[in-house]
């Protein structure tokens, strides 16, 4: 039998692919083969720890020492001062703000960065997510082994109604209430179908939980089976997320192996099978509807609701649809209780949050904080302040269907209740910081041609609106607009969001109101003066003096 | 992409009866036999839709599928191509995260190193530029793909750098 002494973890994300990842984990091979030690010390591969500069990260176990950034060069005095003289080399500890050496070792981790708190997150980035093992060692499982063999499923239902958890899609349903729909609905066939199909630009979340914690989705989805009394799964998966379809069809796979999923799990009499599923690229499969035809093996166009998918769904059967971040939190709930988890975040809206932060701060990469946290806060602790010292323009809350901050409403507290009454949407956690570099007429531009390219095409408005609202924009940012070309697209987007078919339709004007609402000087400016304030957007008008006549 | 199978002429017959003995026959398999031709082919030949029908559509079991509900399928999602794209194929993000930390500038450079509008295929089939809406790797900005690399945190000055590892 192998003792292994000593574990070197490398972080493997896209950011720390892009860093040379790849050479280190293979020099790591090749350094510690070279002393022997390949009886002794694992090598493996974390996915996300949720930073995104300084990388990648190598952590080694059980010292728990975060080194960052590693390069190639550096692996050879980390294996031979580490991991064979057993000294920890101070000099290449992580600098790295906010995160520190102890991150990784701390069971009880309120997170990489200060008063995070972790649930969704918890072991990504701590754990193999390739290992069944790992998994169990960090209180997998605990929560369906409960589930099936403690609670009746109402009695789940009503843990997950009683912690107030509403769903991490965008729309904030709450989730014990659907699944008690599910759950009523008559039937022996029903479906329980994880939405993966994250496509919302710039939020990533739902990749970073897959990648770095597919278990906690196979758990999660077996206990809602089990809560709703259905027998199969699918996780939809974005077709643009390889590497989470390997993880989740991996983690299926060591799961039915160990008699956590198929038949019997338990031997509780309970029996679940999940199938993982991958799109082929559309923003609109995000909807549930839309996704459930995809599934079928169809355009992915929504259906008319109702009947909802809660009674008519997956080849007209009743289907739970929950999204990843959603059922991420079910394990823990089931374990620690409703009542643990409402004590985190504030009273209206429980427990925490995943944030994307992009855009123009010093610091990108994903946050989970408990609800209620402002957008200053977010800025100034998470994201280290704005990049270079320029000043903040406005922020772009939940992906290109979510509202538009400007910077006089920043320390608005973040949760469903507060934004709701200042008429922002928290949707799908995506925080695009946006500094006075930023045109906001070539921004809305940016976000209308992607619902233009995205629309189904099923209904007129959507359809129409879109393109219409993309081709008003584009004109204007080429100083061709007219000043009643603002009401038009008002009466537009009006007509969009009351009477399109779904929710790409209805949300897809939010980010032009919102600008119309707050910069609708700087829009004019463009019309009137042709003139783009910002200098970003291609007038030509103004300047025609400054181009060579033919 | 599989580039053996491309560069030799390819029996549809065999690619789709391997699609379906590994994903099924039946309606959910559609999306994932397409797309497994999808990446086997670089794109999808009108020759496979009629084969696929065949092993689908089983009335006597009520599945009814015709030809044209897999054009529909075919055609409706962003990762497939109906016709043959170059050999490499750079997917440029256009979303809003990515433009705004200087995506705009990259694709300019893109599109001068190759000569190439959006949505074209080079002259010697050696290059397709595609856009494509955001891939999940918004916190290194800008963002595109080289056939299944990834490049982040991309400059107008290292793209003839990038491009040309492929050459």
């Amino acid at each position: 039998m192998k003792i292994i002494r000593s574990m070197v973890l490398v972080s493997v994300d896209e950011a720390s692919l892009e860093h040379g990842a790849e050479k280190v984990f293979h020099a790591f091979l090749e350094e510690i083969e070279e002393f022997g030690l390949s009886d002794q010390i694992a090598v493996s591969t974390i996915r996300d720890v949720g930073v995104h500069e300084d990388v990648p990260v190598v952590i080694v176990y059980p010292d728990a020492a975060v080194y960052a950034p590693v390069r190639v060069e550096d692996v050879h005095t980390i294996v031979e001062e580490h991991l064979v003289k057993g000294n920890i080399v101070p000099s290449m500890l992580t600098m790295m703000r906010g995160l520190t050496p102890e991150v990784a070792w701390t069971r009880e981790r309120r997170g990489a960065l200060p008063v995070q708190k972790r649930i969704v997150l918890e072991r990504a980035g701590i754990v193999n997510p390739a290992s069944i093992e790992d998994y169990i060692l960090y209180d997998g499982f605990q929560g369906l082994g409960k589930a099936l063999t403690q609670m009746k499923p109402s009695e789940v239902i009503a843990e997950v109604e009683k912690s107030g958890l509403q769903g991490r899609g965008g729309a904030g349903f709450p989730t014990g209430r659907k699944w008690s729909f599910v759950s009523s609905t008559p039937g022996d066939i029903k479906y329980v179908i994880c939405n993966a199909d994250e496509s919302e630009p710039g939020t990533f979340k739902d990749r970073l939980i897959i990648e770095g914690d597919p278990f906690s989705i196979i758990e999660a989805m077996t206990i809602a089976g089990y809560a709703v009394g259905a027998h199969e799964g699918y996780i939809y998966i974005r077709g643009e997320y390889p590497v989470a379809y390997r993880r989740i069809e991996h983690a299926i796979h060591q799961a039915e192996e160990h008699g956590m999923l198929g038949n019997n799990i338990f031997d509780s009499g309970f029996s679940f099978h999940i199938h993982p599923h991958a799109g082929a690229g559309a923003y609109i499969c995000g909807e549930e509807t839309a996704l459930i035809e995809s599934l079928e093996g169809k355009r992915g166009m929504p259906r008319a609701r109702p009947p909802y998918p809660t009674t008519y769904g997956l080849f007209g059967k009743p289907t739970l649809v929950n999204n990843v971040e959603t059922l991420a939190n079910i394990p823990a709930i089931i374990r620690n209780g409703g009542v643990w988890y409402r004590e985190v975040g504030s009273p209206k809206s429980t427990g925490t949050k995943v944030y994307t932060i992009m855009g123009n701060v010093n610091f990108t990469g994903v946050i989970e904080v408990p609800m209620g946290i402002t957008l200053r806060e977010v800025i100034d602790i998470y994201g280290k302040g704005m990049k270079n010292g320029k000043k903040l323009k406005l922020v772009q809350t939940g992906g290109s269907s979510g509202t538009i901050v400007p910077a006089n409403l920043q320390d608005t507290p973040m949760d469903f209740d507060s934004f709701r009454n200042a008429g922002v949407s928290l949707g799908s956690g995506a925080l695009l910081i946006c500094n006075e570099d930023t045109c906001v007429v070539d921004l809305a531009k940016v976000i209308l041609r992607f619902f233009r390219n995205e629309c189904c095409g099923k209904c007129t408005p959507c359809r129409i609106g879109t393109l219409r609202l993309y081709e008003i924009m584009s004109d204007i940012s080429e100083g061709k607009g007219s000043i009643s070309d603002i009401d038009e697209m008002l009466k537009i987007s009006e007509a969009m969001s009351e009477v399109s078919n779904c929710g790409l339709g209805q949300t897809a004007p939010t980010a032009l109101l919102d600008v119309l609402k707050y910069f609708r000087e700087e829009v004019e400016a463009h019309i009137t003066d042709h003139v783009c304030p910002v200098g970003v957007c291609p007038i030509t008008a103004h300047v025609p003096e400054l181009l060579p006549v033919p | 992409m599989d580039q053996a199978i491309k560069q030799k002429d390819f029996d549809i017959v065999e690619l789709v009866n391997d699609a379906i003995e590994k994903h099924g026959n039946t309606r959910d398999a559609v999306v994932p036999i397409l797309s497994e031709i999808n990446h086997k082919l670089g794109y999808i030949p009108s020759s496979a839709l009629p084969e696929i029908r065949r092993h689908i559509h089983v009335p006597q079991e009520g599945v009814f599928l015709a030809d044209s509900h897999l054009y529909s399928a075919a055609s409706f999602y962003h990762l497939y191509s109906l016709k043959p794209l170059g050999r490499h194929i750079i997917r440029f993000c256009e979303s809003a995260p990515c433009h705004v930390v200087g995506g705009r500038e990259v694709i300019q450079a893109i599109q001068d190193e190759l000569g190439l509008q959006p949505g074209e295929t080079s002259d010697d089939k050696n290059w397709s530029l595609v856009m494509t809406s955001c891939i999940g790797i918004c916190s290194v900005g800008p963002v595109f793909l080289v056939d299944d690399d990834v490049y982040g945190n991309v400059t107008p000055e290292r793209v003839s750098e990038i491009l040309a590892k492929y050459q």
